[in-house]
């Protein structure tokens, strides 16, 4: 474990190190070529902020409404019977909505659970194993204006679902 | 599929507060939101900018050739009618390694670079082609080898173990990747 914990700490600085030595080794201008990346990233982000202004918005009406606590009770006796704690419902629903909404969800189960039981590590692997597949879908067919996105949504939200029960699965076999 | 559900999450929004008398929250959830979304913009834009300029050098450099390499084997499978020449391709090979190694915000700058090269050979300009749903379903597959997010969170909330979850979470990815790649894969060849 403290392996892992050592990798997580010098991935980046290690990976920053690797890029400069190359650049430097094979005589390239790297402050000038950054600069001209740096620039497209900015681009990036100010493309995406009319997709997040629309998005935090319409999801935020969701959740002050009370429609969605309305929905994860309608849901949640259904789920139960597949022995799915309760307080992972509106986890499970969020996070392939949307990525702060979910950490907020996240740290809030684990702050009432404990961060060490077993709700807590569920909610935890599932954070780690999936991404916030809606935004993502939205974010990449709007950069190039795509109307049609065919069957994608229906193919992420499968594999989002077969990460959440192996999540289930998994955590049964090891922290029971 | 935004343009019919993004109204449908308002308008019932809307609905629901009025009758059960929350619309006063919702009121003030606008102001928040919309302060949300740019505060979460601002804190992307630093380290966006910083990961698309070491990029940048990256991809000028020969890493970008070993790395092709490595992938090339992957890449074919995932990517059958793509050329390993391609513009799209190196952008897509630079979007997956970041993505493992967990540089979330340098992963999405080169999979929106490499969605755009794929649209130039898009046929249909308003459809998503095979290979922009494959790039997708990578990008929504969470592949990263260590959770950064996760373990920074459980480390901040006083976890005796933060680092625990980690071998779960890569059961879970691996197992929700194959599933997406299998039914993608399957979907393609039913030409759907």
């Amino acid at each position: 474990m403290k392996i892992i914990n050592y990798v997580s700490i010098v991935s980046m600085p290690i990976l920053i190190f690797i890029i400069l030595m190359n650049g430097v080794k094979e005589r390239k201008n790297v402050f000038d070529i950054f600069l001209k990346g740096a620039v497209e990233g900015i681009e990036i982000v100010f493309k995406i902020l009319p997709t997040l202004v629309g998005l935090f918005f319409a999801i935020g009406f969701l959740r002050n409404s009370g429609i969605l606590d309305f929905i994860i009770n309608i849901i949640s006796p259904i789920i139960n019977i597949f022995h799915v704690p309760k307080e992972i419902i509106p986890l499970a629903l969020i996070r392939p909505i949307s990525g702060s909404a979910s950490l907020a969800i996240a740290t809030d189960i684990m702050q009432q659970n404990g961060v060490d039981s077993f709700v807590g590590k569920l909610a935890s692997v599932i954070m780690g194993s999936t991404e916030t597949t809606i935004y993502t879908i939205a974010v990449y067919s709007s950069c190039v204006k795509i109307k049609n996105i065919r069957f994608v949504l229906f193919a992420a939200l499968i594999a989002d679902i077969v990460g959440m029960i192996s999540a289930i699965i998994i955590c049964n076999i090891i922290f029971v | 599929m935004l343009n019919v559900l993004w109204p449908i999450f308002i308008i019932i929004s809307i609905i629901y507060a009025i009758l059960s008398g929350n619309i006063e929250n919702v009121n003030k959830s606008i102001f928040d939101s919309v302060d949300n979304a740019v505060k979460f913009s601002i804190n992307l834009l630093g380290m966006t900018c910083l990961w698309s300029g070491l990029m940048e050098i990256a991809v000028n450099t020969n890493i970008i050739r070993f790395l092709n390499k490595v992938l090339k084997p992957i890449m074919k499978k995932l990517f059958p009618d793509l050329e390993p020449e391609n513009k799209a391709s190196k952008d897509i090979t630079m979007n997956i390694i970041a993505n493992i190694l967990g540089l979330g915000n340098a992963a999405t700058p080169l999979g929106l670079k490499a969605i755009e090269e794929l649209q130039k050979e898009n046929n249909h300009k308003e459809t998503l082609s095979d290979n922009m749903i494959m790039l997708i379903l990578l990008n929504t597959a969470s592949l990263q080898i260590i959770p950064t997010t996760v373990l920074s969170l459980r480390n901040s909330l006083q976890s005796d173990n933060p680092t625990e979850i980690i071998f779960p979470v890569w059961v879970a990815t691996i197992c929700a990747a194959l599933a997406g790649i299998t039914i993608t894969k399957i979907l393609i060849k039913k030409g759907m």
